[in-house]
């Protein structure tokens, strides 16, 4: 049995590969966390109840939603965030296809949606548009780019086959 | 959110002497964050129960279906077993919410969410949060219930318990005393002016089992959003019967978000029983359904919605 709080208690989080430490309370979400601890603004705070997608991230390859989330029950997981997609200095395959497919207007809800793009594809490679559509219902997007997003996750499938 | 104190439980064994009225398991979080975040309850401790291993499985043997309560939505729905033997709760997992909340939301939480009606989320101290007055029942009332059965018209949010319900599923209840087995058709009661809740899980219990006995022939979930994609149910119908000889049989018809909890329509369930059901007859078994049926100033569409859910399930159920 490992008791937190109501205090801050140390923990430490593996967020895009790499180690960070970080004292939060057990109400913090790791949306807060990583936004406002670690400076890692790529996820959105949007509508903090689960219902919108913006706060989408990857925990052990799995996408969810980090307003749900709390940080102390992250220790031991890799967190992946939009930050830890590009390598050196290279779009990932998804990002590069958002951007020749026009699949975002204001770009707010953006990074939830390609991670979401990203658990998606890890699961089921080659989607149909049917498969894309419902696995992307959990991101809204207010712009309606909706069309380019389903292209997108398309063309990113195209690209990088099916996986062995 | 209020503090909390945060406590980390590694088996079922250790979450039951932590329960009481102050205290709140915690599974996927994706009803008990947004409830907290709410200021609608507020645990002075929070017990993790989701490094739990032994709570977490799905078990097809002789006698049915055995599934641990951290079981998520996405496991349920993915389960090659379910999907084959007991479509309408495979259904049900996977129309009850978006992916990500799928990935987090488990089978035992889902049948604990609270009412999704807007003055109980919003800042109303509305009846069913222990207040004089149901809002809803009077104001705006478009998503709310059409079957009258407390003070409050809240309908119960949630898809696999009405699939659970056709399915006749009980629940493994564990407590101070020891377990209990429950029908899902008992758990599932609406609220009274003593326990203001959608279900009657005391707050020393924990659900750690559903089962489910051998299923039917067939089994079926309709669910109508107001939106393509993922949505509370505007109505839901989940139909399983036995079908030989063209005729159905043990028919059970279960209505979804037409209530505080999900509905069996008995007069529906007798009048097809043993029937071949033509078209004409499952026309028929939707009015008969929805016979006691009551629309609220805002919902009369939900009426003829959920008539016609009725009557394509019971179609879909003969096509096989």
């Amino acid at each position: 049995m490992i008791e937190h709080g109501p205090h801050k208690t140390a923990i430490t989080l593996e967020v895009n590969g790499l180690p960070q430490f970080v004292d939060v309370e057990p109400r913090r979400t790791l949306l807060d966390t990583l936004r406002i601890d670690l400076g890692l603004t790529g996820a959105k705070l949007v509508c903090n109840m689960g219902n919108c997608g913006a706060c989408t991230v990857l925990v052990d390859g799995v996408a969810v939603y980090s307003c749900l989330t709390l940080a102390v029950e992250c220790e031991g997981k890799a967190i992946t965030t939009i930050e830890g997609l590009a390598q050196d200095g290279v779009l990932h395959p998804l990002q590069q296809a958002f951007v020749q497919h026009d699949a975002l207007q204001c770009g707010f809800c953006t990074p939830g949606q390609v991670l979401a793009a990203h658990a998606l594809l890890a699961r089921n490679p080659q989607p149909t548009e049917a498969e894309v559509v419902a696995g992307m219902a959990g991101n809204l997007c207010r712009c309606g780019a909706y069309r380019g997003i389903i292209e997108a996750v398309l063309s990113a499938a195209q690209q990088t086959g099916p996986q062995q | 959110m209020q503090p909390f104190i945060h406590i980390d439980v590694a088996n079922s064994e250790e979450v039951i002497p932590l329960l009481d009225a102050r205290s709140r398991p915690l599974a996927g979080g994706t009803d008990m964050l947004p409830l907290m975040k709410e200021g609608i309850v507020a645990p002075e401790r929070l017990i993790n129960i989701k490094r739990a291993g032994d709570l977490r499985y799905i078990r097809a043997d002789e006698d049915g279906l055995h599934i641990g309560a951290l079981t998520t939505l996405d496991e349920l729905d993915r389960h090659p077993d379910v999907r084959r033997d007991y479509t309408t709760l495979a259904q049900a997992a996977a129309e009850a919410a978006s992916p990500q909340l799928r990935n987090m939301a488990t089978l035992g939480g889902n049948l604990l969410q609270q009412a999704r009606c807007w003055y109980y989320r919003g800042d109303f101290h509305c009846w069913l949060k222990g207040g004089e007055l149901c809002h809803a029942r009077d104001g705006r009332n478009e998503y709310h219930a059409i079957f009258d059965q407390s003070p409050c018209v809240a309908v119960y949010p949630s898809d696999p318990p009405a699939a659970l319900m056709a399915l006749e599923a009980n629940l493994r209840i564990v407590g101070p005393q020891g377990a209990r087995l429950v029908p899902v058709a008992e758990f599932l009661q609406p609220p009274s002016a003593e326990r203001r809740t959608l279900h009657t899980l005391a707050p020393n219990e924990l659900i750690v089992e559903v089962h489910v006995p051998k299923g039917p022939s067939g089994s079926v979930y309709l669910k109508a959003m107001d939106r393509a994609t993922w949505a509370y149910a505007l109505a839901s119908v989940a139909v399983a019967a036995n079908i030989r000889d063209g005729r159905a049989h043990n028919v059970r018809i279960v209505l979804g978000a037409v209530s505080n909890r999900p509905i069996r329509a008995l007069a529906a369930e007798e009048l097809v029983e043993g029937q071949l059901i033509t078209p004409e007859l499952a026309r028929r078994a939707g009015e008969t359904a929805l016979a006691a049926a009551r629309a609220l100033e805002h919902n009369h569409y939900k009426l003829p919605l959920t008539r016609n859910l009725v009557a394509q399930a019971l179609r879909d159920i003969m096509a096989g």
